[in-house]
C-alpha cells in the first residue's frame, strides 16, 4: 500500500508532453493518506489553518460530520471509536480549534480510545512568534496522547500519518495528534518514493502474546483456589475477546464482576455475573474481592473508584494482571502473577488449555445467595418519578439491546447499575476523566457507526447543557439518537456529595433556572417531550423507541434521589454504605 | 532512594521535554539531567539521577519511560559497576597569599585552572559526583564566587562482577 502519488515513467514522459503533471500539494496528500487508512468517517470544524486540507476535501470526499463544537466533534469520534473499534479521526484548525479538542484528547486517552487528531497550525515561517491563532498543541498535548508530531516536511507526512494510525490503534489504544502547519499543507509534494507502509517506530514494538508459563501458573491458582474471581474490564472489550471470555467463564464456572468501563464483557443477566465492583458496585462484588483468594484482573487498570482504599483491597487474594500496557502492572495494586498481553491472546491461550469447572461450590453458592439477599434496590416514597426507574424503563422498551452513553455522575452510575447490558460495546460512558458533555456527541459518533441500531444518550441536565449545541446533527445528519435528560435541575453528584460529606451546604450545585428543552428541541427541528411520572414515561418511551427519529425526553425526577450502595472516598471496599435488601 | 538511570532516545525535536515532562507528570524528582548524542547518528542519551520513594515506584518509573515512542531503552545502572562523570566550574577567590594553599587542594583532585584574574581563578574538575561534593567543600572556605556543574552521565562498566539483580519489566 503506498501514497497514490507515485507518478509512473511512463505517466512522467505523458506529462512532459500535452498533459500538465498534476500538482498534489500536502492538503491532497492528507486526504489520500487518510483513505489509505481506510478512514470512513471524519469528525471537525473547518478554520484558517486547515482550509487547504478542507479545501482537498471539497475535492476529493470523506464523509465528513461538522459538529458545533470541536469538544463535539472529538466525543463524537471517541463514540464512533468506542462501538466499532475503528480509529476516530479528528480535524480541527490551529489555536483556539486546537484547545478546544484537549478535554477529548484528555478524555481518549483515560479510556483508551483509538483517535488520530489533525491539528492545523500556523506557517511554520511563524510558528514561536505568538502568531494569530497560535497555540502550541504538542507542547499542551504531550502528557494527555499517546503520541504526537509535528510535521516539518511534506515528505514525512504519509509516513507520519501511518504511524499516527499504528499506534493509536494497536498495544493500548490511545490518541495521537499530528500538528500539520498551513505551508505544509499547500506545500508541492515532490517525494514520489515514499511508501505508506514504512513505519520508522523502533521503540515501539507492544507485547501481544503472554508468556505460556505465567498463564500456566494461572491454571494452577485457579486449580488451587477457592474463592476465586474474575475483574474483567475495559481491555476485554478493546480486544473483542467477549466471545472468548464468557466461554472461559463458562468453562471454568469462575465469578464474574466488572469495572465500570468492562460493562457488556458479559451479559448482565449471566448467572455467574455478580455486578459491576468499586464505588457504587454491587455489596456481592464488592465483599467477592474482599473475600477472594484468587482474583484474576484481566484488562482493567485496577482504578481508585474500583480499589478504594488500596490498603483494604482484596486482602486475602493472590492477584493475576493481565494487561497490554506493562506499566499498568503492580502501578496500583502488588502483583503476583503478571502477564502483560491482549486480553483475548490471554483468553485463548487460557481456553486452550481446557480447564474444567472448578470445585468451587460453596464459593458460588455463597455468591448467588448473597446476590439474591442483596440486590440494587430503591424504594420510591416520594411521588416522583424517579431516575432508577427511567433507566429501567429504557431497557424495558430497549430489551437491554441498545447503545447507551452517558457523560458523568449520578445519572451515570444508575445507567451502569440498572441498564443490565446484554451485548459487548453497547456502553459508550466518560471513565477516567469523569467528562461532563461527553454523552451527547458520544452517542451521535455511535450511532454514525451503528446506524441501524438504537442509540440512546441517557445524561443529566448539567451535562446536557455542556454539548447541547449538537442537537443541530441530529436532524442535519438524520441521526436518531434518543436523548434522555435525567432531570433533577441539579448536579446530582455534586449535591449528593454535599448532603453526605458537607453537611448538606448545597454550594452552587442547584439548577433550578432552566431552558424549556422541549422547545429547545423544537427550536432545532426534533421532537421534544416532557414526562414526570412513571406511567407517562412507560407510555411514551413504547412510542419513542419503536421511532427512527431522534427525540429528546426530558425526564422530571426526584431531585433527593442517592446513589447507593456507595464506598465512601478514602474507606475500603468493605465499608459500603446505603447496602439495603 | 537515589538511582541513576540512563535511556537511549531518538533524537526528535521535543525528546527531552517528553522524558522531563513524564517525570514531572508522575511526581519524579530530578537531581540531575545530561543529555548528548552516541556513536550512532539519530541517537541521543540521557543520563539523569532521581530520587524514587521505593522499588514499586521505581519500577513504575522505569515502566513509564519505556512507553514513550521515542525512547528505545531505558536502564537503571545503579546497582551495576559503572563509571560516572561529571563537571563543574568552580570560580574561586584566590589573593596572592592563599594562590598556592588553594593549588594544593587542586593538585591532588587532578583539577586544573582555567582561567585566571589578580584575585580569582577558575577551576575545571572533573569526576564521580562524590569527589566534585568533595572539592567544593575544600574549596568552600576561601569564597565560591560562582559555580556550575553539568550533572553526571554514566556507562556501565565493560566487565561487571557479578550479574546485576534484573528488575522485571515483562
Amino acid at each position: 500500500m503506498s501514497v497514490n502519488v507515485n507518478v509512473t515513467q511512463e505517466e512522467e514522459q505523458n506529462v512532459a508532453g500535452e498533459h500538465p503533471k498534476p500538482v498534489l500539494q500536502g492538503s491532497d496528500v492528507f486526504i489520500q493518506s487518510l483513505q489509505n487508512e481506510g478512514v470512513e468517517m471524519l469528525f471537525g470544524y473547518p478554520g484558517g489553518a486547515v482550509l487547504p486540507i478542507y479545501d482537498a476535501l471539497y475535492k476529493n470526499p470523506i464523509p465528513h460530520i461538522l459538529a458545533r463544537h470541536e469538544q463535539g466533534a472529538i466525543h463524537a469520534a471517541e463514540g464512533y471509536a468506542r462501538v466499532s473499534g475503528k480509529t476516530g479521526v479528528v480535524i480541527a484548525t490551529s489555536g483556539p480549534g486546537a484547545t478546544n479538542l484537549v478535554t477529548g484528547i484528555a478524555d481518549a486517552m483515560m479510556d483508551s480510545l483509538p483517535l488520530v487528531v489533525f491539528t492545523g497550525q500556523v506557517a511554520s515561517a511563524v510558528i514561536g512568534t505568538d502568531a494569530f491563532q497560535e497555540a502550541d498543541i504538542v507542547g499542551i498535548t504531550q502528557p494527555i496522547t499517546k503520541h504526537n508530531y509535528q510535521v516539518k516536511r511534506v515528505e514525512d507526512l504519509p509516513r507520519i500519518i501511518h504511524e499516527a494510525f499504528h499506534i493509536a490503534s494497536t498495544g493500548r489504544p490511545g490518541p495521537v495528534l499530528v500538528d500539520i502547519p498551513k505551508d505544509i499543507s499547500n506545500e508541492v509534494f515532490t517525494s514520489a518514493e515514499i511508501k505508506a507502509t514504512e513505519l520508522n517506530l523502533p521503540g515501539y514494538q507492544p507485547t501481544t502474546s503472554p508468556n505460556f508459563l505465567q498463564i500456566q501458573k494461572v491454571a494452577q491458582a485457579l486449580q488451587r483456589a477457592h474463592k476465586p474471581l474474575i475483574l474483567a474490564g475495559a481491555g476485554i472489550l478493546h480486544s473483542k475477546a467477549s466471545e472468548s471470555f464468557v466461554k472461559f467463564v463458562e468453562n471454568t464456572g469462575v465469578p464474574v464482576t466488572n469495572t465500570l468501563l468492562g460493562l457488556g464483557s458479559i451479559p448482565g443477566d449471566h448467572p455467574q455475573f455478580l455486578g459491576m465492583a468499586g464505588m457504587h458496585g454491587t455489596f456481592t462484588a464488592n465483599m467477592a474481592i474482599c473475600e477472594a483468594d484468587l482474583l484474576i484482573n484481566i484488562g482493567a487498570r485496577f482504578d481508585d473508584r474500583l480499589t478504594g482504599n488500596l490498603e483494604h483491597f482484596a486482602p486475602n487474594a493472590t492477584v493475576v494482571h493481565i494487561d497490554i500496557d506493562p506499566a499498568e502492572i503492580g502501578k496500583n495494586v502488588h502483583t503476583d502473577i503478571p502477564i502483560v498481553a491482549d486480553a483475548k491472546e490471554a483468553i485463548d491461550s487460557l481456553l486452550r488449555l481446557e480447564m474444567n469447572k472448578l470445585a468451587i461450590e460453596p464459593w458460588t453458592t455463597h455468591l448467588t445467595k448473597s446476590k439474591a439477599e442483596y440486590p440494587l434496590v430503591y424504594s420510591n416514597e416520594s411521588k416522583k418519578m424517579l431516575p432508577q426507574e427511567v433507566i429501567e424503563l429504557v431497557h424495558k422498551h430497549t430489551k437491554g439491546n441498545a447503545i447507551v452513553t452517558t457523560d458523568v455522575g449520578q445519572h451515570q452510575m444508575w445507567a451502569a447499575q440498572f441498564y443490565r447490558f446484554n451485548h459487548p460495546d453497547h456502553w459508550v460512558t466518560s471513565g477516567g476523566l469523569g467528562t461532563m458533555g461527553f454523552g451527547f456527541p458520544a452517542a451521535i459518533g455511535a450511532q454514525i457507526a451503528k446506524p441501524d441500531q438504537t442509540v440512546v444518550s441517557i445524561t443529566g441536565d448539567g451535562g446536557f447543557q455542556m454539548t447541547l449545541q449538537e442537537l443541530s446533527l441530529l436532524q442535519e445528519s438524520q441521526i436518531p439518537v434518543k436523548v434522555i435528560i435525567l432531570n433533577n435541575q441539579c448536579l446530582g453528584m455534586v449535591r449528593q456529595w454535599q448532603e453526605t460529606f458537607y453537611d448538606k451546604r448545597y454550594s452552587e450545585s442547584l439548577m433550578p433556572s432552566q431552558p424549556d428543552f422541549v422547545k429547545l428541541a423544537e427550536a432545532y427541528n426534533i421532537e421534544g417531550y416532557k414526562v414526570e411520572n412513571y406511567h407517562d414515561a412507560d407510555e411514551l418511551f413504547k412510542k419513542v423507541f419503536s421511532s427512527n427519529k431522534p427525540a429528546l425526553i426530558d425526564c422530571r425526577v426526584e431531585q433527593m434521589e442517592n446513589v447507593y450502595p456507595m464506598v465512601a472516598p478514602g474507606k475500603g471496599l468493605h465499608e459500603m454504605i446505603g447496602v439495603k435488601g | 532512594m537515589k538511582r541513576v538511570i540512563t535511556t537511549t532516545v531518538i533524537n526528535q525535536s521535543g525528546v527531552l521535554n517528553r522524558v522531563t515532562g513524564l517525570l514531572m507528570k508522575r511526581q519524579f524528582n530530578i537531581e540531575s539531567i545530561t543529555v548528548g548524542h552516541t556513536e550512532k547518528a539519530g541517537i541521543s542519551k540521557m543520563t539523569f539521577v532521581v530520587h524514587v520513594e521505593d522499588q514499586r515506584k521505581l519500577e513504575q518509573l522505569l515502566k513509564q519511560l519505556q512507553k514513550q515512542i521515542d525512547v528505545l531503552k531505558v536502564n537503571d545502572i545503579t546497582d551495576k559497576a559503572i563509571v560516572t562523570r561529571e563537571l563543574a566550574l568552580i570560580k574561586v577567590l584566590s589573593p596572592p597569599g592563599v594562590r598556592s594553599e588553594i593549588n594544593s587542594i587542586i593538585e591532588p583532585f587532578r583539577a586544573t585552572v582555567i582561567d585566571m584574574s589578580k584575585n580569582v581563578i577558575t577551576v575545571q574538575v572533573t569526576g564521580d559526583p562524590g569527589k566534585i561534593e568533595a572539592f567544593i567543600d575544600l574549596l568552600k572556605p576561601y569564597g565560591i564566587k560562582e559555580l556550575t556543574r553539568t550533572g553526571a552521565t554514566a556507562f556501565v562498566r565493560e566487565t561487571q562482577k557479578a550479574p546485576a539483580q534484573q528488575l522485571s519489566i515483562l
